[in-house]
């Protein structure tokens, strides 16, 4: 079990170990947890990122120049509606989660 | 290679300046503050070049230990008794994760009730928990053990930590004429720690000990099975390396006499010293007895004291550790299942307990009943072996009634 | 390396299974973009084990270690003794523990680093109760409020972590609040170039334990410092700064009823909270701008 040499040119090789470690960099499917989802109604918004500072996943981005300003990534979004609370325009509404996924 | 008068303690430390230790983190406890203590100095002096960090309690010992080791560095920790018992949890962290630590444990007893005296009940209490267990016969071994595990336990088969024991006060403080090595002779031996395994290192990031499923538990705990079987086979050839380097010989377990002995005595620690010389005596009055010497407890070696001890009668295994609860002492417990195939009367001894001395006499005593219990001339023995007549009626109270 | 399989925009997995509107996923999310790739973590079985993961999966992209609830500090001075033997001093070694692994079982690990000034940055996610054995009391649960362990209301006012480690004198330790995520990032970037122990103090509302909608997590961190019952200042080498005084302590009602954990309170208690709230409020007050002189 050796040390791993860094060296960017070669390709990666496993090497096997023993114990408990984790390997993998991976996600949880969250996205299906949610009852409710954030519903942006762009026009009102004025792009302030307040929502994407406070997401506790982290999946909103602002894009400044586009009408469709708030991009969400529903895969991992889980309802918890904290975007909605602290939007100072309150333009973002929970509205219920459409079909039984 | 040179002389030097060195106690038990102090034969430690050198075994782990010589070893270069790079992170030290040791709590002070009777009888082993010396060797924190005797660290501090070779530190402090720039003898050794390490970074001490003086610790407020054996389980953050352990726990900075391990983790320094899993960054990189060769640590050192020590402990006795009670301070071993608060290292458990972490005992099995370190274990668990294959951190290969050498850990110098000075036999002491744990309380209750308070003893500050020599008895294996504190290492044996951890004998589940995945670490290696070597016991010294005496100070020389002491170094020469300490040195040899490091190779051992780093070994890319074994993976397992530990512990070097030395019999509180009787080995820890006393002055023995030591063999000692060169610098060059143990690099040559045992070389810089090299990472194997799981590691910390921000440029080859892994995430260490995080919650593992009952799919995979049982196979690690394998994983840590195999690695103590392995340890077997490596301390057979790091025992004959050391010994074509350094001239010693170590053992697994030695049979000093126990070829034609009629009976034999198996013990652990320095107690076996003593017995070698009672061999000697009875020997030299005609009776055949022998001491079987088991220097390493973890893994338990059980093929080798099979083939020392299959074509005995009657054997007698000594307990340093009371094993409450227990139909006799733990290491009689395990040695009878080792021995379990063959037609054997194996006996269970406890005695030394907190401290008491194990002289000639007693196991003297416990020879001849051997012998008595060979020859059919008794059928029972004396499982408390150096018991006082009064043991119910040591304490009394006085109460107004 | 770890087999990346998952798309990210920072070091953290967006797919954590911590609770919708987790306070703690928000302070482990800011903390990762502070302190960046060169950080080695320490995470104490408990809520914030979510991102060390499950099986041979885990939510984190930096190297870290799971161990004892006790014992993060001292595994994190292991991680950095390691560190100087490499003669590496730019890796950050961060324990990410809760309260109850830092003020009640870790509290003695946590002493021995700050007295020894080992370098270790360490962020205390306060929700207030032992959250992921299942909402029982710590000695960070504050007055009156309902846990498992005190289901009729705490009996005893809570430790104050930040005044233990002022009392060690460690170059930095600083509280924090979620509401401010730019002030918790400022604090945490000081607390990395600190060269020795530092500790942040944020607390991390919980919409499981103190029982109230998910979304309100922000705008509960926001009234407890606006009510006083949470004072956020620095500690820098000797001197203290409060970082925000509110004009006027909002009514701590405000911040009582949004949550389950106070709805046994009863209309004395809430009065009793309410005037020690405001006097320990003046007095803190006083006790901090009379350390710095």
């Amino acid at each position: 079990m050796q040390r791993q040499q860094e060296k960017p040119t070669e390709k990666p090789k496993k090497f096997r170990v023993f114990g408990p470690v984790a390997t993998r960099f991976t996600s949880s499917d969250t996205g299906s947890w949610r009852l409710e989802r954030p519903k942006v109604r762009f026009e009102d918004c004025i792009k302030c990122g307040t929502c994407a500072m406070f997401c506790p996943v982290n999946i909103i981005e602002i894009l400044k120049d586009q009408k469709e300003c708030v991009i969400i990534d529903f895969n991992y979004c889980k309802g918890c509606g904290i975007c909605s609370n602290v939007c100072p325009k309150k333009c973002i509404d929970m509205v219920p989660e459409r079909g039984h996924e | 290679m040179t002389y030097k008068m060195l106690d038990g303690n102090s034969a430690a430390v050198e075994a782990m300046k010589l070893a270069k230790v790079q992170v030290i983190s040791a709590y002070p406890i009777t009888p082993q503050s010396s060797i924190s203590e005797k660290l501090s100095d070779l530190v402090e002096s720039g003898e050794l070049k390490a970074e001490y960090i003086r610790v407020e309690s054996e389980h953050t010992a352990l726990s900075v230990a391990t983790t320094a080791q899993l960054t990189g560095a060769r640590s050192a920790t020590a402990t006795a008794s009670n301070g071993l018992a608060l290292m458990h949890e972490i005992l099995s962290m370190t274990s668990g994760n294959r951190v290969p630590i050498v850990m110098p444990v000075v036999n002491r007893g744990i309380a209750a009730p308070w003893t500050l005296w020599c008895e294996h009940g504190d290492s044996i209490a951890q004998r589940d928990t995945g670490w290696m267990q070597f016991y010294s016969q005496n100070v020389q071994e002491v170094l020469d053990l300490t040195l040899t595990t490091y190779k051992i336990a780093e070994h890319g088969d074994v993976l397992t930590p530990a512990m070097v024991c030395i019999d509180g006060f009787f080995l820890s403080h006393s002055l023995q004429k030591v063999k000692v090595p060169t610098q060059e002779e143990v690099d040559k031996f045992l070389g810089k720690y090299v990472l194997k395994n799981t590691y910390l290192d921000p440029s080859d990031p892994m995430f260490i000990c995080n919650l593992t499923p009952p799919e995979d538990f049982t196979e690690m705990r394998y994983q840590q099975k195999v690695g103590m079987d392995n340890a077997i086979k490596v301390i057979e050839e790091v025992q004959k390396e050391f010994l074509s380097k350094f001239g010693r010989k170590l053992h697994i377990i030695e049979g000093y006499k126990t070829d034609d002995a009629d009976v034999v005595l198996l013990a652990m620690g320095s107690m076996t010293g003593t017995a070698k010389y009672v061999v000697n005596k009875m020997r030299s009055q005609g009776k055949k007895v022998g001491i079987a010497k088991l220097t390493v407890f973890r893994p338990f070696p059980f093929e080798h004291i099979k083939n020392l001890l299959g074509d005995k009668k009657v054997i007698g295994v000594f307990d340093r550790s009371a094993g409450l609860g227990g139909q006799g002492g733990p290491v009689w417990s395990e040695v009878s299942v080792a021995l379990k195939e063959f037609d054997i009367d194996i006996r269970s001894y406890i005695g030394g307990l907190g401290g008491r001395d194990v002289p000639a006499d007693t196991i003297e005593k416990i020879f001849d009943e051997l012998l008595s219990i060979q020859n059919r001339e008794k059928d029972t023995h004396t499982q408390w072996i150096d018991l006082k007549k009064n043991a119910m009626e040591i304490r009394e109270v006085i109460k107004h009634v | 390396m770890y087999n990346i399989q998952h798309d990210t925009k920072d070091l953290v997995s967006h797919g954590v299974p911590a609770c919708a509107g987790c306070g703690l996923e928000l302070v482990m999310r800011k903390t990762m973009d502070v302190l960046g790739e060169k950080t080695i973590v320490v995470i104490p079985p408990g809520c914030s084990a979510l991102f060390s993961g499950f099986g041979d999966e885990t939510a984190l992209k930096i190297p870290g270690f799971q161990g004892n609830l006790e014992n993060s500090a001292a595994l994190a001075a292991g991680i950095r003794a390691g560190l100087n033997v490499k003669g590496d001093k730019e890796t950050t070694v961060l324990a990410f523990a809760g309260d109850g692994g830092t003020v009640d079982i870790g509290l003695q690990a946590l002493s021995g680093v700050m007295e020894r000034k080992d370098r270790v940055l360490y962020i205390c996610y306060d929700n207030e109760a032992y959250m992921n054995t299942g909402i029982q009391g710590s000695s960070s649960t504050p007055l009156f409020a309902s846990t498992t362990t005190t289901p009729t209301g705490k009996k005893t006012n809570r430790k104050d972590l930040l005044q233990i480690a002022i009392a060690h004198e460690i170059p930095y330790c600083a509280s924090a609040s979620i509401h401010n995520p730019r002030d918790f990032q400022k604090k945490v970037k000081k607390a990395k170039e600190t060269n020795g122990p530092s500790l942040i103090h944020i607390q991390a509302p919980c919409p499981t334990g103190w029982r109230y909608e998910p979304s309100k997590t922000i705008e509960i961190a926001k009234l407890s410092v606006e009510t006083g019952l949470w004072v956020l200042y620095e500690y820098e080498e000797g001197k203290i700064t409060i970082n925000y005084k509110p004009k006027q302590l909002k009514p701590i009602e405000e911040y009582l009823k949004l949550q389950g954990r106070f709805k046994r309170m009863t209309p004395e208690e809430i009065g009793q909270l309410q005037e020690e709230t405001t006097n320990r409020y003046e007095r803190y007050i006083k006790k901090l701008e009379g350390m710095s002189l």
